[in-house]
């Protein structure tokens, strides 16, 4: 599989107290499990994404517990505000235990 | 048919007895999906309504329907779709920082129902669902 690369859409600097819309994007194939291999007729075995996290200078923000009804490359978008700058950490878990992270700072202004 | 008056009343309320039994929802769901439904509630009571849950009307592929929930008040919102092959599809969280609404893709079999149930920050629950038709199946293959 291609490398797995998180994408996120922060805006850098945002008004405080006010919601702002967080996109994020993680090329996964998410294998439902469901799919039989052409050849050999035996079903897929699952490998997905199975829970996303956004922590906002360590506080919890948005969480999703995903199933493989999910599609490939999940997307998801929420909204969120905030009162001073910091950190927006992503979490992404995988089947096979792997995490993949990535961060934004956001400013206040 | 010719009915005596006794059968004709005890017909009658049997008639009556079950139009008042409401129209359950959640017997158009299937027994997975209300399995799915009370291990998120805890078999408490769910209401209608309170969720705006933005679906496609017709999903010409069903490996990606761009889906949207929102229920002001929420803690938790569980998206279920009732004809695929396992109904769980995603359970979305937010904390006080984020708005209880969120958008994602999902993977559909077929035509059919999806049911969003939120959980309220006072513990209760409500729930609403909208019918999506699907072209091209997103499941197996």
């Amino acid at each position: 599989m291609a490398k797995i690369k998180p994408r996120v859409k922060v805006p850098k600097s945002v008004a405080a107290g006010e919601y702002f819309t967080v996109k994020t994007l993680i090329n996964h194939k998410m294998e439902s499990g469901q799919r039989k291999d052409k050849k050999t007729g035996k079903k897929i075995p699952r490998k997905i994404i199975n829970y996303f996290e956004a922590t906002f200078n360590g506080k919890p923000v948005f969480s999703v517990d995903i199933q493989p009804a999910v599609s490939s490359n999940p997307f998801f978008q929420f909204s969120m505000k905030i009162e001073e700058a910091g950190k927006l950490a992503f979490k992404w878990v995988d089947d096979d235990g792997s995490v993949y992270e990535t961060a934004k700072s956001i400013k206040i202004g | 048919m010719n009915l005596s008056r006794r059968q004709a009343l005890a017909f009658g309320g049997a008639v009556v007895t079950v139009s008042l039994i409401p129209i359950d929802f959640a017997k158009a769901a299937s027994d997975a999906t209300m399995a799915d439904i009370k291990s998120f509630t805890g078999g408490a009571s769910v209401a209608e309504g309170g969720i705006e849950l933005t679906t496609p009307e017709i999903a010409e592929n069903g490996n990606t329907v761009p889906i949207s929930v929102s229920a002001p008040g929420a803690v938790s919102i569980m998206i279920l779709a009732d004809g695929n092959p396992n109904p769980g599809v995603a359970t979305f969280h937010f904390s006080d920082m984020a708005e209880p609404s969120a958008a994602t893709r999902i993977r559909l079999a077929g035509t059919q129902n999806v049911i969003a149930v939120a959980k309220m920050a006072d513990g209760s629950f409500t729930q609403t669902s909208r019918s999506v038709k699907v072209t091209i199946g997103g499941c197996g293959g």
